[in-house]
């Protein structure tokens, strides 16, 4: 590996840094199919465990902990390189990529990975369950914990995540958050645009360039009173 | 059923902060005072059955003990990938209380008929499945398994028993000894028409309240001093469905199982319960005739 001299200035062994993610990522291998929809939430990921989320590898058990809650299961190699850069799993897990004994598979499964909330895979169950994390959170009165729910712009076809748009918007569930990375890879795309169909429901919305670190902080961190947040990060087309 | 399974939850959200109740609009006018009491804990999402088992396993996995309540096709049936993976899947528990089962409502038609709720719950693994025969009997079961963490379901109808057993939750009951003749295993509200058909048979019968876990040794005991080993169960859901767990409790001894329930074929008829019942062959005359007709003399 090259380190430029900005990498060798910001590099520390137990830190590793937005461009080390790209290495830890070629360490699987075995789901090249899943690969584009990989790298497309590798900006997201990033700027959420880097500098949104409150959780660490210490806290991961803790009930005052943020979850967040990959639904988009297919090509997890993104989560897993960030998983690992933030030490909730070792690197030298990421060799073992889908094999018989691994934690690690082509789907998460939250009982073998420290640090993954759900194991998905299955399309469209993410945002229900994050409802629920949100319901029972604020019934247990730990009013501050932040739910985020990743899915992507196809997944938004299955039903269950429209039952639970507009369910979230009418209770005002103001702790979950999605974020929806939009690859244009819907066969119908979404007429009116993505973040309508949550502002209708009474979501806080906002749309911007997924591959913008600056933007998306500042998108994840935009106050919405009293509502739940959507932030649609529009990357380059699947195709 | 239903009215008790109201009044046991609405005390349960007083007496235990970990439960709360997930409805999807059906009963939720039941818990209006449940609702002003515990705004945060009485969750109704709407006709959104997808999302009723999927916030029910988000509730879990937070730390709560999430009760939810629909018809049992609603329930068990058109959220099943939910079931398996939401709830099962996820290490969740949760307790999934039904209403109607399988001809609770006959003219509402097949829509609102659900006989293969338990069978469905047996493809998966883990799930405790209680079936009540009277509404004594669904308040106990009903506080065991807001107590407990697992998965459990709990299968209510308005088909009832005239008096309740002292039941064990997780054991088979024995309501008669019979010198010989069949075991016959009765589950929940069907146990009042076993009895009456049996009237003057020798045989033993075993009362079921809880049918998963299959309570195995209470068989076996029951088998114990029999040379045949001839086994009937009678079922208020889809006919056969404990039948593989009589043969795997008796898989080391010849035996002859008859599963008794609700046929496969949609009936396509209206009418009343007591109707439905007699159709599926149910009713004490008919379930006479089919056992001492199948039993060994």
């Amino acid at each position: 590996m090259t380190l430029t001299t900005a990498d060798a200035v910001t590099f520390h062994p137990t830190s590793p840094t937005f461009h080390h993610l790209g290495g830890l990522m070629s360490r699987m291998t075995g789901a090249e199919k899943h690969g584009p929809a990989a790298s497309s939430t590798l900006d997201v990921l990033w700027v959420l465990y880097d500098r949104v989320l409150r959780v660490t590898p210490e806290t991961a058990e803790d009930q005052e902990r943020d979850r967040f809650l990959l639904s988009k299961g297919h090509g997890p190699m993104a989560y897993y390189a960030v998983l690992a850069a933030k030490g909730f799993i070792a690197a030298e897990l990421l060799d073992t990529f889908g094999r018989y004994d691994s934690p690690l598979g082509h789907h998460p499964d939250r009982t073998l990975v420290p640090g993954v909330e759900i194991g998905s895979g299955s399309l469209g169950h993410g945002l229900p369950l994050g409802v629920g994390t949100a319901l029972g959170l604020r019934a247990q009165g730990l009013l501050d914990p932040a739910v985020w729910v990743l899915i992507g712009d196809a997944e938004l076809d299955e039903g269950s995540n429209h039952e639970a748009i507009a369910y979230a918007g009418a209770a005002g569930l103001e702790r979950l958050h999605t974020v929806v990375i939009d690859n244009q890879s819907a066969t119908h795309g979404w007429y009116g645009g993505i973040a309508s169909h949550f502002a209708t429901a009474g979501w806080s919305t906002v749309t911007v360039d997924g591959r913008d670190h600056g933007a998306l902080f500042e998108a994840f961190t935009r106050p919405h009173p009293g509502r739940p947040h959507a932030v649609v990060a529009v990357v380059e087309p699947k195709n | 059923m239903r009215e008790r399974f109201i009044s046991t939850t609405t005390a349960l959200l007083d007496e235990d902060p970990r439960v709360a109740v997930v409805l999807a609009d059906i009963s939720a006018s039941g818990f209006d005072g449940a609702a002003a009491a515990h705004p945060d804990r009485v969750i109704n999402v709407g006709i959104r059955e997808q999302l009723l088992i999927g916030a029910t396993g988000g509730l879990a996995l937070a730390g709560m003990r999430p009760i939810a309540h629909t018809f049992a096709s609603f329930l068990v049936e058109r959220p099943f990938e939910q079931v398996k993976l939401d709830l099962g899947h996820q290490g969740a528990g949760a307790v999934l209380v039904s209403a109607l089962g399988s001809y609770d409502w006959p003219a509402g038609g097949r829509t609102h008929m659900s006989p293969a709720d338990v069978a469905l719950l047996d493809t998966l693994p883990g799930w405790t499945v209680h079936v009540p025969g009277h509404p004594d009997e669904a308040e106990l079961l009903l506080r065991d398994a807001a107590a407990a963490d697992g998965l459990v379901y709990v299968r209510l109808s308005l088909q009832s028993n005239a008096a309740a057993r002292p039941i064990t939750p997780g054991r088979f009951l024995t309501v008669r000894e019979g010198r010989g003749g069949p075991v016959v295993i009765a589950v929940g509200p069907v146990l009042d028409e076993v009895l009456a058909a049996l009237e003057g048979v020798d045989a033993t019968v075993l009362y079921a309240a809880t049918v998963r876990p299959f309570d195995q040794a209470a068989l076996r005991a029951a088998l114990a001093d029999r040379a045949a080993a001839d086994v009937v169960v009678v079922e208020p859901y889809l006919a056969g469905t404990s039948t593989p767990f009589v043969a795997e409790t008796l898989a080391d001894r010849a035996h002859r199982v008859l599963g008794l329930g609700v046929s496969r074929e949609e009936l396509r008829h209206y009418g009343t319960m007591e109707q439905h019942i007699a159709a599926h062959g149910l009713d004490a005359a008919s379930l006479r005739e089919r056992i001492t007709g199948w039993a060994q003399p």
